[in-house]
C-alpha cells in the first residue's frame, strides 16, 4: 500500500480520533451507551486500520505482539482480581461495595476497574486474532 | 460484505427499539471486526467453494429440522414489548427502580451488564480470552526469541 497517498493520509487523521473515541467509550461508558466491549473492538479497530493501511510489520512495531499477548491475560486478571479483592474486604466475589467506604463508590470504582480489564482484553484479542490471520498469508 | 451490511442494518434495528448497547456492540462487532476477518479469511483461502461431489441429503434434512424446531420455539415467545411478559416481571422492575440507589449509574445497562451480572460478563470476557489463545495456538506461527528471519525460514 505503498502508493495508496489519500487512504495513508485519511487514516492518519482518523487513527487518533478513532482510538480517542475508543478511550471516550471505555471511560464514559456509565453515563451513555458503551462499556468495555465496545471501547475494546473500536480501539483494537484503530489498530488493525494503521495494520491493513501501513503494513502489518508497521503495526507490529507501534503495538508488538509480546504486549498484546500479556494484555490479554491482563485483562481478565484484573477482572478476576477485582472480584478477589472485594472477597479480601470482606465482602462476596464480585461484591463492589466493599471496595470503598461508601457502597455506590465501590461500585461505581469496581464498575471502572472491571470494564477496563473486559476493554483490554477485547482490544487485545482483536489485535491477536487480526496478527494471526494478516501474518499468516505471508 | 454482505455480512457487514446485514450487521450494520440490524444495528439500526437496535437503535429503533432503544437498544443502544446492543447497537453499539452490532455496529462495531457485526460491521467492523468481523467484516475485517472475513476479508482476511478469504486473502488466505480462496473465494471460489469446491463443487461438491454429489448432492448431501442427510445434512440438509438436519438443518430443515433444526430450523423448524426453532420457528417452532418462537411460537411461544411473548409479544414484542408485552409488560406482563414473564422477563419484564422477575428482576427487571427492581434494576429499574434500585439500580439507581444501589449502583448509582445512569447508565442501567452498564450496572446490570458489569454489577448484577457480573459473573456472566466474567464468563464472557473468559469466552473471550479463550478465543484469543484459541488464534495463538492454531494460527501464529515463529517463536519469540528468535530473530523474525529465523523464525520464518524455520516454517516448513
Amino acid at each position: 500500500m505503498r502508493h495508496h497517498l489519500v487512504l495513508r493520509v485519511v487514516a492518519k487523521i482518523l487513527i487518533p480520533l478513532i482510538l480517542l473515541y475508543g478511550l471516550y467509550v471505555q471511560f464514559h461508558g456509565d453515563f451513555g451507551p458503551g462499556g468495555g466491549f465496545q471501547a475494546g473492538v473500536i480501539f483494537a479497530a484503530g489498530i488493525i486500520l494503521y495494520g491493513l493501511i501501513f503494513g502489518l510489520d508497521a503495526a507490529r512495531k507501534v503495538v508488538p505482539p509480546a504486549i498484546v499477548e500479556m494484555l490479554v491475560a491482563a485483562g481478565v486478571l484484573l477482572f478476576a482480581g477485582v472480584g478477589v479483592a472485594g472477597m479480601l474486604l470482606g465482602g462476596n466475589y464480585l461484591d463492589y461495595g466493599v471496595l470503598v467506604r461508601d457502597p455506590v463508590a465501590g461500585q461505581h470504582l469496581g464498575i471502572l476497574l472491571i470494564e477496563f480489564g473486559v476493554g483490554t482484553t477485547v482490544a487485545a484479542v482483536m489485535i491477536t486474532i487480526f496478527y494471526g490471520f494478516a501474518g499468516r498469508g505471508r | 460484505m454482505l455480512s457487514g451490511l446485514y450487521s450494520l442494518l440490524s444495528a439500526s434495528i437496535f437503535v429503533q427499539l432503544d437498544a443502544v448497547d446492543v447497537a453499539f456492540t452490532e455496529a462495531s462487532v457485526g460491521a467492523g471486526i468481523t467484516t475485517i476477518l472475513m476479508l482476511g479469511t478469504l486473502a488466505l483461502t480462496t473465494d471460489w467453494e469446491r463443487t461438491p461431489i454429489k448432492l448431501q441429503v442427510f445434512p440438509i434434512l438436519v438443518v430443515l429440522a433444526t430450523g423448524a424446531a426453532l420457528i417452532y420455539g418462537t411460537l411461544d415467545l411473548p409479544a414484542f414489548g408485552d409488560p406482563a411478559a414473564v422477563a419484564n416481571q422477575h428482576v427487571v422492575p427492581r434494576y429499574i427502580k434500585d439500580s439507581g440507589r444501589e449502583v448509582g449509574v445512569p447508565n442501567i445497562v452498564t450496572s446490570v451488564l458489569a454489577s448484577y451480572r457480573g459473573y456472566d460478563t466474567l464468563g464472557e470476557v473468559t469466552v473471550i480470552f479463550t478465543a484469543g489463545v484459541g488464534v495463538l495456538v492454531l494460527l501464529v506461527t515463529g517463536r519469540r526469541g528468535k530473530p523474525r528471519g529465523k523464525a520464518e525460514a524455520d516454517r516448513p
